[in-house]
């Protein structure tokens, strides 16, 4: 087999395949979208079939602050991404400290509605169906950011440290993909509870 | 040799000198740290076997305690928990790891990789996946918590609600249930993201969509379909545990609740986990039928195509398990011709097979007898799966014994049936020796005879009217004869699964050696040593067409000339 005159048409193909681990980043998107979907079907399925009070109208308030809070942090978060493949890395510790602190004004927005909500308004997971519905979907949703917090925490201190620069720039395009993605949820997460449910 | 795009120089001796110096603690250490692909697969695979076995025993314990009418071999109550465990045991510890397992070991050598795209991930998705099978186990002794004997999950592998609730089911079994399948679905998440990114990303030189093999192909689909399948059941399992841990309403039909969601969410999971069954059954059969019958695999396009087809399709299916919960006529319609549809697909896979086959010099060794077997089960499973679709004809026969006649002629007569194909094939490579094949014969012979002796007399009992799940019946139903008959089977199976036990150990230090190429295939797994070594390649392998061990070994008449 040593001496075939052989001579393939695409000896000199180019190879470039997708980076791994934005493939695999997606890949666990796409899993979370199908639970986040059981979640909110659950929340329209049981929408106004709460057997009692308190209703959704009576007690949620729209958290137009922590909303605006947490959409902006994807533009910050996309010129921390940018910065980073510059290697501008003063402009991306900037950056990303204020997509942390957008992030965790909404964590706060979160935690005093719950506490608004359980002693004053009465409404835990058992009250009702509302209740049991409300706390999972968003509370589901609240595990995400918390999740995110703490990896864009990690790259911060990281950074504060000088230890990441442009070569990082994959990797943090993948903790900006997921943070994209728990953004994104948030709009559904939004319209469905606060919009559509109230 | 430098126009080959393989070469044999690739093939290289792993040293033995080392591994046999060190002792035994040593060498479990290294199993249980190992992030290697191949080692992963083979402890997958090591892993579903025991369940393979626990799981067949639950069966025939089943079996035993239905052969006569009014039996006491079980209580009625350890007769659910072994149905429920017999269930729960061989969709998730069996059939997902096995076919996991395989996918493990084969995918990066089929596509010339180094190993998985995460290894750490992949060793975390199988400690997962068997920590979850262990908690499902441990309820025999710690379910009823701390004021009883211990009991184990007794409420179906499909857990509808409301016997899920805390007052119908007490103590902490169906807690393990749900803990145990959640622990074990992230598991099975992490491997199928694992999978995709590997195929994606990780393909060596020249290996295009087109030109991969079809059982990396379908594993890529499996894994895609595994993430929107998987996720749900883990979504409903945290609402089951919600309703019972924080007082929930999820599935609490006195607060206003629905139990039917949960068979929706339960089936928007179960159905499509069917296809995550078969589909890797399907891509095993693709690999072996092409080697044994001595021709490439016939409408290549065709069968990808069929497959992405049928991930799709099988998606909006799940409802035809709920023709009797009550639907309007418009679901009932929508689910039988989607579920109809489905067969379109699937019998452009079957033609293609048996176009393969045509003309072909068939070796009828033990795998191909298993791909045959396959090949057969498989058409009656899809023409019982039609005529099931019909709603009209569910209603008399759903949670009939014909239903579940049907749903083991899919997962015994497809899935296990590749399962054991996919053993007898790869072994040799796994371990450097082939399994024997007169014990294979054997093995084949005695489990297809016992697989028809039992699946086809369980048509007619459900045609006959017997319900699935009963402890008993009585003697005047007419049943007892085909019931011995279905349990005489059961035992036949058996004893030829302690058969392929016994070969799969001893042939490990009795086997023929079996050399890197046995069967003269034409995948790249085959151009390694076996077993491969730790780095799998020694070069980045280069590949021009489907067949890249074809073009090696037939250099005047490479593959690639026909190809695109």
């Amino acid at each position: 087999m040593s001496s075939m005159p052989v001579s393939h048409p695409e000896r000199t193909v180019e190879w470039h395949l997708p980076s791994k681990r934005r493939v695999g980043m997606t890949a666990l998107i796409v899993g979370e979208s199908a639970i986040f979907t059981i979640f909110v079907v659950a929340y329209v399925f049981y929408m106004g079939k709460s057997l009692s009070g308190p209703t959704p109208a009576q007690v949620l308030e729209v958290p137009i602050l922590a909303t605006i809070c947490l959409l902006s942090s994807s533009f910050t978060i996309w010129r921390a991404e940018k910065a980073i493949e510059d290697d501008r890395m003063g402009s991306f510790t900037g950056w990303l400290g204020a997509t942390i602190a957008l992030a965790a004004v909404f964590l706060r927005g979160t935690a005093l509605e719950w506490k608004t909500l359980i002693y004053q308004d009465g409404l835990t997971v058992n009250t009702n169906l509302f209740g049991t519905t409300f706390y999972s979907l968003v509370g589901l949703h609240a595990t995400h950011v918390v999740v995110g917090l703490f990896l864009l925490t990690s790259v911060f201190i990281f950074s504060l440290f000088g230890w990441v620069d442009s070569r990082q720039s994959e990797r943090f395009g993948v903790v900006a993909l997921y943070w994209h993605f728990v953004d994104s949820v948030w709009i559904v997460v939004f319209t469905v509870v606060y919009l559509i449910g109230r | 040799m430098s126009d080959c795009p393989l070469s044999i120089s690739q093939v290289i001796d792993p040293s033995t000198s080392r591994a046999e110096q060190i002792t035994f603690l040593e060498k479990l250490h290294r199993w249980v740290v190992t992030v290697d692909h191949k080692h992963l697969g083979i402890l997958y695979i090591l892993y579903s076997t025991f369940f393979l076995l626990v799981a067949g025993a639950e069966a025939l314990m089943i079996r035993i305690q239905l052969a006569y009418p009014h039996n006491h071999v079980l209580s009625a109550q350890v007769y659910n928990r072994f149905f429920t465990m017999h269930g729960t045991t061989m969709v998730f510890l069996v059939g997902m790891p096995f076919l996991f397992g395989f996918a493990n070991y084969i995918v990066p050598l089929q596509i010339g990789a180094r190993d998985m795209a995460f290894p750490r991930l992949n060793a975390f998705s199988f400690w997962l996946t068997a920590f979850g099978g262990f908690l499902l186990y441990y309820s025999f002794l710690g379910g009823a918590g701390l004021y009883g004997v211990g009991n184990a999950p007794d409420v179906g592998w499909f857990a509808y609600a409301p016997l899920t609730a805390r007052s119908f089911s007490p103590g902490h079994a169906t807690d393990y249930w749900a803990l145990a399948l959640i622990v074990s679905g992230f598991g099975t998440l992490g491997t199928a993201i694992n999978i995709i990114a590997t195929v994606i990303s990780m393909r060596c030189k020249g290996m295009t969509l087109m030109r991969m093999p079809l059982f990396t192909w379908l594993l890529l689909i499996v894994s895609m379909l595994t993430l929107v399948t998987i996720t749900p059941l883990t979504a409903a399992q945290f609402m089951l545990l919600i309703d019972r841990y924080l007082g929930g309403h999820f599935f609490d039909t006195q607060a206003g609740g629905s139990s039917l969601i949960w068979i929706h969410f339960f089936w928007i999971f179960g159905h499509p986990e069917v296809y995550v069954l078969v589909l890797p059954a399907f891509a095993i059969a693709n690999e072996i039928i092409p080697v044994f019958c001595r021709k490439a695999i016939f409408g290549y396009p065709a069968m990808v195509a069929a497959s992405v087809t049928i991930m799709f399709v099988s998606l909006s299916v799940w409802a035809h398990h709920m023709f009797t919960v009550g639907m309007t006529s418009v679901s009932n319609a929508f689910f039988t011709l989607s579920t109809m549809l489905v067969g379109v697909p699937t019998g452009i896979k079957i033609f293609n097979w048996i176009a393969t086959l045509w003309g072909g010099r068939i070796r009828f060794t033990t795998t191909m007898l298993f791909c045959i077997g396959f090949l057969f089960q498989f058409l009656i499973a899809g023409l019982t799966g039609i005529m099931l679709s019909v709603s009209p004809w569910d209603w008399q026969l759903h949670n009939s014994y014909f239903v579940i006649a049907h749903f083991h002629y899919v997962l015994v007569g497809a899935v296990v049936f590749c399962i054991f194909a996919g053993i007898y094939y790869w072994y040799s490579k796994a371990t450097g020796r082939l399994m024997n094949e007169t014990l294979g014969k054997w093995h084949f012979w005695l489990f297809a005879i016992g697989f028809h002796i039992t699946f086809d007399t369980m048509h007619c009992l459900g045609l006959l009217g017997m319900p699935r799940s009963i402890y008993t019946y009585q003697p005047d139903r007419g049943w007892s004869f085909l019931n011995l008959v279905v349990s005489v089977g059961g035992l036949i199976q058996g004893i030829a699964v302690l058969i392929f036990a016994y070969n799969f150990i001893v042939s490990y230090w009795r086997g023929e050696v079996a050399g890197d190429d046995p069967w003269d295939a034409w995948t790249l797994e085959w151009t390694t040593s076996s077993p491969p070594p730790v780095y799998n390649f020694e070069e980045e392998p280069e590949v021009h067409s489907r067949r890249p061990l074809w073009d090696l070994k037939h250099p005047d008449d490479p593959d690639w000339e026909y190809e695109s």
